[in-house]
């Protein structure tokens, strides 16, 4: 089981009190498409999304970007109890979409990065510390369906 | 030999002249952040008597480390050739895992966004992400 301090606890709402969802899912999810390209192969029905003008303006990467960010909504909220929150969210992942589970680490870098730059200093290496270490666990979780 | 296209080569150098002045705090805090969310790699640092992210030692390091950066930079166009002996001092002597290329590049990122959040754009950002891989490259043209 994943044991969070109080402290860590209260850093991790307090990061996502201040997120935007429907800002940083967006800029999230471009960033993942233009860094990692091959992560266009998931997108087939996005249209074009082939160079970083065209992801930046598509409404569909936005759309699923709020998508993505909103779902992260629930392992705040269950921070005790990650793994079962995401059991079927990584069921999903593995047996309908084909994800390869490592582009959820991929996914949490480019959040990690747009949390950054939105709340700039106030990100410090002991937030990011806990920060990284919450999405690690979410990261696990996706990945704990697979075969 | 690296991918970096013309494109990329360009990005980055003219990112990196909006951000050089301050080298030394992007440096100190990349350094910082990668001992404090990246514990292990403090195991690299055994001989500092103080191994914490704010101690004088670890901010030196990554002054020390942002300078070869920044030299990197003016060799881009070689970085295999540009960085030989750095790559023989980390094959030979520092002996670094080469993953920990990436958590440190990762930790560079991280503090470029912080500092220069509407600088670092998706377009930015893949150009120094490729561009550190190539410098990880280079340095560990050496190892075997």
């Amino acid at each position: 089981m994943v044991e969070w301090t109080d402290k860590e606890r209260s850093t991790v709402s307090a990061i996502w009190e201040k997120i935007d969802i429907d800002v940083i899912g967006p800029e999230a999810l471009a960033r993942v498409l233009i860094v990692y390209p091959w992560t266009e192969r998931y997108f087939g029905t996005f249209g074009d999304i082939f160079s970083a003008t065209a992801v930046l303006g598509n409404a569909k990467v936005a759309a699923h970007g709020k998508v993505v960010l909103k779902a992260l909504d629930s392992a705040v909220k269950n921070m005790d109890n990650i793994k079962a929150t995401y059991a079927d969210l990584s069921r999903l992942h593995y047996e309908k979409l084909s994800v390869d589970p490592d582009n959820f680490k991929l996914l949490a870098d480019c959040i990690t990065i747009a949390v950054a730059c939105k709340l700039k200093s106030a990100l410090n290496p002991q937030a990011q510390a806990t920060w990284q270490k919450f999405l690690s666990v979410v990261v696990d979780a996706m990945s704990s369906q697979y075969f | 030999m690296t991918s970096l296209t013309a494109k990329d080569k360009d990005a980055v150098r003219t990112f990196w002249a909006k951000v050089s002045g301050k080298a030394e705090d992007i440096g100190a805090d990349a350094l910082a952040r990668m001992l404090a969310v990246y514990p292990q790699t403090k195991t690299y640092f055994a001989h500092w008597k103080d191994q914490s992210p704010t101690s004088p030692s670890a901010r030196k390091h990554g002054i020390t480390v942002m300078t070869g950066v920044a030299d990197a930079v003016t060799k881009i166009d070689d970085l295999k050739g540009g960085l030989l002996s750095l790559s023989e001092l980390h094959a030979f002597t520092l002996r670094v895992d080469p993953a920990n290329f990436k958590i440190l590049s990762h930790n560079i990122l991280v503090v470029m966004a912080i500092m220069f959040p509407t600088d670092f754009t998706p377009e930015v950002h893949v150009a120094m992400d490729k561009f550190l891989a190539a410098l990880a490259l280079a340095l560990a043209e050496k190892y075997r």
